[in-house]
């Protein structure tokens, strides 16, 4: 092989390289900037509409027409399923994770067959639980409410929420748990004090995380929790939330309202961007303190 | 362009971050001679190794100073390809690291990506590459099949014949033999001393015996200095400085 | 002895909790597939599935259009995700300084917590007239600007997080010396990349497409904002779509006034869902294997 023939083959090596690195900084710069485009277009296109009263008043009269209000009524409603739902379903994944990591062995039959059903429930689209809710809500003669709407966001929430605390306790090494074993302590003590101590900031950030999984849902409570202009006052009468109020409000045919749907939009992310950020801003600060 | 010496290490220091990994190294690697290169661990034996094939380029936030003169160009110049280099050294690891791929596409990855594309000559060169590693009769009827179903002393070997595939003049090896069993070892270190009538070897090891067996010249590493260096004979019968006979009596491991 | 007591009140509760997904996953199966009996009990399936009319005051439950819609939606998505995705990963993985690749992580984390909603209107906004106005005279179509491709396209950035996430564990996963071994013998850094990571990758990678896939086919907010519902089979990508996701959020108003609507409705959520979590079930099957083989 002569000099200059593998001097050609290295420049054509070269500038494969050179071509792919452009198409590799293109598409990160596309992934980047279509999150910096979602953000920025939202927020610009809300402008004109977003006033305090946006959040601080409930719909008055014409408010569909371009009149008066704000919605109060949604930002409560979610902030109260919200709460419902992601209460409901911590008290069901702490103990069902607890038990998945500290009374059973890891490759024990019931903890496979446990996560393989938690992984076939976290695939389920929100649009089937919405479906399904609508149907239990049909059977018990329930209508739509806040009720209905925290069962259905509760089913929603639970798959995600048990699989981060159980991702985050499997972490917890084995000796960890020994250690408490070997005082005689019960298993039950060993499981709630040792591992869930060591797992809070875990467990913290995955409550967040499904907090925020469950408001910006819309599929889920379409059916179940209904709509009202009003600040929810019962568990029984039906709320709003604010993924319905942004769809109901685009599809006006009036411009004004179109820019308040942008304007909720914009609120709800703030919300589930604060959201997400208290919980990447507590696993930080606080694993130093975890145990290695 | 020395033929005496291909490799020629002038006051090489490297650094992770602050802490400096080699001190003000300056090393002479003898032509068709195996070097060992022996110390404690941790004491920049690798580094030492990867410095010579620019393989230290993949890790962050490391820094070079000094030179490292392969036939008299310094690799770390401002226009050193750095592919061209690498092309010149056999590196083979610890663990055998088998490309996932067949046993034939492995030895021929790299005469491929050079520009060999000839199956005829693809194929000899394959066949020859796999008679120096002493793995050919094992695999001639198995070429197409993956590499990773080998076991780890045919692995081995396997990597040994695809870095000669691509001609090297120097072969690094970084403790080649410490994951294998010891008849394996023995296979290794005997094609070792083989190979070096026509390439320049410098290995790492921990194993003070494998390198009494098998070394021609000796540098001792010690907590990122170049303690003493020379042939092997002289450096195990008579070691100059204190520490490298504390190390060759087994007082520092 | 109180102790004793506690601990099996507490591990007899445990165990019933242990066995709520299972029985969760029962109970939905059944709930839909009990409602959907209804329908069934009249049509056949394979009339429901393949039919192409959909008129239910004339009592006609063809389910074709918003099958096909829906694949057209996510094949649509997952041509655009997958490639850019993969991309992504790679530079983040093999080339990028460790500041870009730091920056960039909090960026994926975000866009996979928004809500689709927010997608949607994202959608309406932006997407919606490019497609209409910039993208469909290019090729010399009419469209509104509703449809197939701009769908895919909301969903494409929807499903950029799960892939390149997944992906970028998978590269992490592979260890630094095998990209050594390959460097060593003189390759660049993007054959290495090409030949031996995303080879060892590859699984990986497809698994991480697959689960893009059934993610893609759930979703129902953006797609319902954008797509174009109308219900008929799209021919092309500036047709409009109708995906089963939106085909059961949009007519829930109407499904209790038109006789066995609801019950239509209902086995296409069945439907929904059964195709959704065969592609789950396959993209964890791939992952587990490919996980066991690296070790």
């Amino acid at each position: 092989m002569t000099r200059n023939g593998l001097d050609g083959t290295l420049r054509r090596r070269k500038r494969t390289e050179a071509v792919f690195k452009v198409l590799m900084i293109a598409s990160t710069t596309l992934v980047i900037g279509s999150l910096l485009l979602i953000l920025g277009a939202v927020v610009w296109k809300s402008l004109p509409a977003l006033k305090l009263s946006m959040i601080t008043r409930t719909p008055q009269g014409g408010f569909y027409l371009g009149k008066e209000g704000g919605i109060l009524n949604a930002i409560a409603g979610s902030l109260y399923l919200g709460l419902g739902a992601t209460a409901l379903a911590f008290l069901l994944s702490l103990p069902l994770a607890l038990y998945l990591n500290v009374y059973k062995q890891p490759g024990s039959r019931t903890a496979l067959w446990t996560r393989f059903f938690l992984d076939v429930l976290w695939g389920v689209p929100s649009i089937v639980y919405g479906a399904f809710g609508f149907l239990v809500m049909l059977f018990f003669g329930l209508r739509a409410s806040p009720l209905a709407g925290i069962l259905t966001v509760a089913l929603l929430e639970f798959p995600i929420m048990s699989r981060a605390v159980d991702e985050v306790m499997r972490l917890v090494p084995r000796d960890l748990r020994d250690a408490s074993d070997s005082l005689g302590a019960t298993r039950f003590e060993t499981a709630a004090r040792v591992v869930v101590r060591q797992c809070v900031p875990g467990i913290l950030t995955a409550v967040l995380m499904a907090f925020g999984r469950g408001v910006g849902d819309a599929a889920s409570v379409l059916f179940t929790a209904g709509f009202t202009d009003r600040v929810p006052t019962s568990l029984l009468d039906p709320a709003a939330t604010l993924p319905l109020a942004i769809f109901y409000q685009l599809g006006s045919p009036l411009p004004e309202v179109q820019q308040r749907a942008y304007a909720s939009a914009a609120v709800l992310t703030l919300i589930i961007l604060l959201l997400s950020g208290a919980g990447r801003l507590i696993g930080r600060r606080y694993r130093r303190n975890v145990v290695k | 362009m020395n033929g005496e010496t291909p490799i020629s290490i002038r006051h090489l220091s490297v650094f992770y971050g602050a802490n400096a990994a080699l001190k003000d190294v300056s090393l002479d690697i003898p032509a068709r001679k195996i070097t060992a290169i022996i110390g404690p661990s941790g004491c920049g034996k690798s580094t030492l190794l990867r410095s010579m094939n620019r393989l230290l380029d993949t890790v962050e936030g490391v820094r070079v100073e000094g030179e490292v003169l392969v036939d008299g160009e310094d690799i770390y110049g401002p226009r050193v390809e750095v592919t061209r280099v690498r092309k010149k050294m056999g590196l083979l690891s610890q663990k055998p690291q088998v490309l996932p791929m067949s046993i034939y596409e492995n030895v021929a990855y790299g005469p491929r990506l050079h520009g060999l594309r000839d199956r005829a000559e693809l194929d000899r060169t394959v066949e020859n590459h796999l008679k120096v590693a002493g793995l050919w009769e094992e695999v001639r009827d198995r070429l197409h099949e993956p590499a990773s179903e080998l076991s780890v002393g045919q692995q081995q070997r396997l990597c040994l014949a695809r870095g000669l595939a691509v001609e090297p003049e120097i072969i690094l090896g970084d403790e080649p033999t410490s994951a294998l069993d010891p008849q394996s070892s023995q296979n290794v270190e005997r094609r070792l001393m083989e190979l070096k009538k026509d390439y320049t070897v410098v290995t790492v090891t921990h194993i003070l015996r494998q390198a009494r067996r098998i070394a021609d010249h000796i540098a001792f590493l010690y907590l990122g200095e170049l303690v003493e260096h020379g042939p092997a004979a002289e450096v195990f019968a008579n070691p100059r400085d204190p520490r490298t006979r504390a190390y060759l009596t087994g007082e520092i491991s | 002895m109180k102790r004793l007591a506690k601990d099996a009140l507490a591990r007899r509760g445990m165990s019933a909790l242990a066995a709520l997904p299972g029985l969760l996953v029962l109970i939905i199966v059944l709930g839909l597939f009990l409602k959907s009996r209804a329908i069934l009990a009249v049509q056949p399936l394979s009339r429901l599935v393949f039919g192409t009319s959909w008129h239910p005051l004339r009592g006609e439950f063809g389910l074709l259009p918003f099958i096909s819609g829906t694949v057209w939606v996510t094949v649509t998505a997952l041509a655009l995700a997958v490639p850019i995705s993969i991309l992504t990963a790679i530079y983040l993985s093999e080339f990028a300084p460790r500041s870009v690749r730091e920056s960039a992580r909090p960026v994926v984390d975000v866009l996979a917590g928004l809500p689709s909603v927010v997608f949607g209107v994202w959608g309406v906004i932006v997407v919606v007239p490019f497609v209409g106005r910039v993208l469909a005279p290019l090729f010399g179509a009419s469209s509104s600007g509703y449809s197939v491709l701009a769908a895919g396209i909301v969903l494409a950035i929807m499903i950029f997080p799960t892939v390149i996430h997944i992906s970028l564990e998978v590269f992490a996963s592979i260890p630094l010396s095998l990209r050594e071994a390959s460097l060593s013998l003189g390759a660049t850094r993007w054959e290495t990349a090409r030949h031996v990571v995303l080879r060892k990758g590859s699984q990986g990678i497809l698994a991480a497409s697959v689960l893009g896939f059934s993610r893609a086919f759930g979703e129902t907010m953006a797609v319902l904002m954008v797509a174009g519902n109308v219900p008929a089979v799209p021919k092309s990508l500036f047709d409009p779509g109708y995906p089963l996701p939106a085909l059961i959020a949009n007519n829930y108003g109407e499904m209790m006034s038109v006789p066995r609507y609801d019950s239509a409705l209902m086995l296409a959520a069945l439907v929904l869902l059964a195709v959704v979590l065969f592609f789950n079930v396959l993209a964890r099957r791939i992952l587990v294997r490919a996980e066991r083989r690296s070790r």
